[in-house]
């Protein structure tokens, strides 16, 4: 009897704790006053300024929610941070969700429904929206983030090094119809050796985020998997054409820094970074005289590769009505041309290189219309799967052989198709 | 009728209770005083130990989807996940060069070093607390600071440089990777291996170093037969410590190798927190971490079991 009463209270602890951890945040209340917390990548002032001044903006109008807070997570264990987050019962209102987790995010359930609330909200212009920019965050026709950013890479460039170095810059190579892979690395590589600094870093790839050589590997033609997401890409003639000449560029032209050798490029430790505008803010300080400029051309011709960001609501959130209300405010056409300097918003209308350059002092119209809007109209999104990290793990540790100076390429992307094929096949 | 003094009425004992009697006896209240004050370190344990052991149990019975919010009960389908893992023999492999490699240079060292600053030399203080520095450092500031040196273009390759040897790329070649977190980590905590072989060999009655010279042994046969018998029990505890410690490895593998090149740093706590956190498999890690418990487990019984062999003495 005693025993038997022991267990019962043992088993209703587990319960409780299971209830509280493994179904976390609890019920949709959306009644009194409410706290928002939104997770997002990035702790630089001047986003987080931004969001803020729209934030209170809201508040203003909307004495129910006391709060708003944008709560940064690391980049490099952003998506890992925000699931351990949900596991512990502790999810936020609303999540920055980036492109390669997207299809989990969408397909699981996690986010909730935004087309009706967006729609529903006066002058909001739903219809602005570009539909290509809405295909990653849609499931079974209904939108579950909004795609916040999208965001196409460019080449930034410090001109002052490649002049040190004797080297014509990208803008005289666009000008001559010269700007290619080929004297892209060239000119890295000449940079490097002339002046001591590292020639072209790919920013957050540092031979363990791959998904960042598709800035690269496109221009051959080449896609990490299928259109369907069923078959391996790595093995194709494309891929193992694109990844010979890159892994000549590190070892044999010297154009890249080599695996374990870090190049802040935006500290002037190197003479051209690809990334995204976004990380334009970070020259605030360079003392260096720079410039952007589209991806050079591959054997296949000009490309664009975006990486794409979104923002949704988590089913869970106590709040989650008024976290919807606040996201259509945040993105509404008046708050997406403010955000548009820092990140390319998927609204035709605002896709001028007028407008851009009104919030984007730091960039030329051509400039803009060349690597952004050229960019967002024909960019190809960067790769993303379902499970991705459990399949990004695998190329990771696949392409690892890959980054010796006598590496068999053909060999090591055999043997990345033959890690990732089954996890693409599930 | 007598009484004793723990309130305990032989005569009824074991009979009906005696109404009349107060409920507040002196024995009681001992007692009561006893429980409350294990009280807090009860419930400490009791939430914070044996309820998440049960609980990863439970996990690993399941299926958890956080991003759906689903948890189905699976059996042991995460058990027999197990047995067909292709990644589990390269991750056991791993964590098994970590501890035997941290365990041997670890102690080795330590015990190198205490030996040396057991001496009563000048300056022993201050090595004494260079050594033990690292302790106290934070091990991600540390493990960061060891990521620059070991850089292909950082310290340790410019003093080899300096030296006329080009060095390896540490953190990019399959065994270099391993043996740089093994020795990050070895500096790290030699430094308490240091102290506690220290004060064992500062109880090693000096009489016993001058009857063994006296009988003309030497200092190599003095160490075998008189040190290290006598601080056996300390080298007991440091290689149970560093044994269960090496398994736990994880901020030194996050921080400088993620588990690469390849699989061959995936030790397998790192490799249960990429199922779990990463992959969104939590049951899968939450069977890991009972593999790692049973592993744990089973090597300090079996190390405590062998103190019968080669621990001299105990107290």
């Amino acid at each position: 009897m005693r025993s038997g009463k022991g267990i019962r209270v043992v088993a209703t602890t587990l319960t409780g704790v299971l209830a509280m951890s493994a179904c976390g945040g609890g019920e949709t209340q959306d009644s009194g006053p409410a706290t928002l917390r939104i997770t997002v990548w990035s702790a630089n002032e001047a986003h987080l300024a931004l969001f803020n001044e729209i934030a209170d903006e809201y508040r203003q109008n909307n004495p129910d929610v006391t709060q708003i807070t944008f709560d940064p997570l690391p980049f490099d264990t952003y998506t890992t941070a925000l699931t351990t987050q949900i596991a512990g019962g502790n999810a936020p209102d609303l999540a920055w969700v980036f492109e390669n987790s997207a299809p989990d995010f969408v397909a699981s359930g996690a986010l909730l429904p935004l087309d009706e609330t967006l729609k529903k909200t006066d002058g909001y212009q739903y219809d602005d929206i570009l539909p290509a920019t809405l295909k990653l965050w849609q499931d079974d026709g209904k939108l579950y983030a909004y795609p916040f950013s999208t965001s196409p890479f460019g080449v930034f460039v410090n001109t002052d090094l490649l002049k040190q170095a004797d080297q014509r810059t990208p803008a005289e190579l666009i000008e001559a119809d010269q700007w290619t892979w080929d004297n892209a690395f060239a000119a890295a590589g000449a940079t490097g050796s002339a002046t001591g600094k590292a020639g072209l870093v790919i920013r957050d790839f540092d031979y363990k985020d791959w998904s960042n050589l598709s800035t690269v590997w496109t221009g051959w033609g080449a896609r990490a998997w299928s259109e369907d997401g069923g078959t391996c890409g790595f093995a194709e003639p494309e891929m193992v054409e694109a990844m010979t000449r890159l892994h000549r560029a590190v070892f044999t032209d010297k154009a890249l820094p080599g695996p374990g050798t870090t190049a802040d490029f935006f500290a002037g430790d190197a003479a051209m970074t690809i990334t995204q505008i976004s990380r334009a803010s970070l020259l605030k300080d360079s003392g260096f005289a720079w410039d952007l400029v589209p991806l050079p051309a591959g054997p296949k011709g000009p490309y664009a590769v975006v990486g794409q960001a979104g923002i949704g609501v988590l089913k869970r959130s106590p709040n989650a009505e008024a976290a919807a209300d606040f996201l259509a405010f945040l993105t509404n056409p008046t708050n997406s041309a403010k955000l548009a300097q820092f990140f390319p918003p998927p609204r035709q209308s605002q896709l001028t290189a007028d407008t851009l350059a009104k919030t984007n002092p730091k960039l030329k119209p051509e400039q803009l219309q060349k690597v952004v809007i050229d960019g967002i109209t024909n960019g190809v999104v960067k790769p993303s799967h379902a499970g991705q990290a459990e399949i990004s793990q695998q190329v990771r540790a696949g392409l690892d052989p890959l980054w010796k100076a006598d590496a068999d390429v053909k060999a090591v992307l055999d043997g990345v198709c033959g890690k990732i094929q089954p996890l693409l096949a599930k | 009728m007598t009484r004793t003094d723990t309130g305990v009425d032989p005569a009824t004992a074991g009979s009906t209770p005696d109404r009349t009697r107060p409920f507040w006896t002196g024995r009681r209240r001992d007692h009561l005083t006893g429980y409350l004050f294990i009280a807090p370190q009860l419930l400490g344990s009791a939430v914070f130990v044996i309820l998440p052991l049960v609980l990863v149990v439970w996990y690993s019975l399941h299926e958890w989807n956080v991003l759906a919010g689903t948890f189905d009960f699976v059996g042991t389908d995460n058990y027999v996940a197990l047995a067909d893992d292709p990644n589990l023999g390269a991750v056991l492999r791993a964590t098994g060069f970590f501890s035997v490699g941290l365990v041997v240079f670890n102690l080795a060292l330590a015990l190198l070093l205490a030996v040396m600053l057991n001496q009563k030399l000048r300056g022993t203080i201050v090595f004494r607390t260079l050594f033990f520095s690292p302790v106290v450092v934070s091990l991600v500031a540390w493990t960061i600071v060891w990521g620059f040196l070991l850089q292909d273009n950082g310290g340790v390759n410019g003093l080899l440089d300096t030296i006329g040897v080009d060095g390896p790329n540490w953190l990019r070649g399959e065994a270099t990777a391993m043996l740089s977190v093994v020795v990050v980590q070895v500096f790290k905590n030699v430094g308490l291996n240091m102290v506690l072989f220290l004060a064992a060999l500062q109880g090693v009655p000096a009489e016993l170093y001058e009857a063994a010279e006296v009988d003309g042994a030497s200092r190599l046969r003095q160490f075998w037969r008189i040190t290290v018998p006598l601080i056996s029990p300390t080298i007991l505890l440091t290689s149970i410590i560093t044994v269960v410690g090496s398994l736990q490895v994880f901020a030194q593998i996050a921080v400088l190798t993620q588990g690469g090149p390849g699989t061959s740093t995936t030790v397998l706590v790192y490799y249960l927190y990429q199922q779990a956190f990463q992959f969104h498999h939590f049951g899968y890690g939450a069977t890991l971490s009972i593999v790692l418990f049973g592993i744990v487990l089973a090597l300090t019984v079996a190390q405590w079991q062998m103190r019968k062999r080669w621990v001299f003495h105990e107290s």
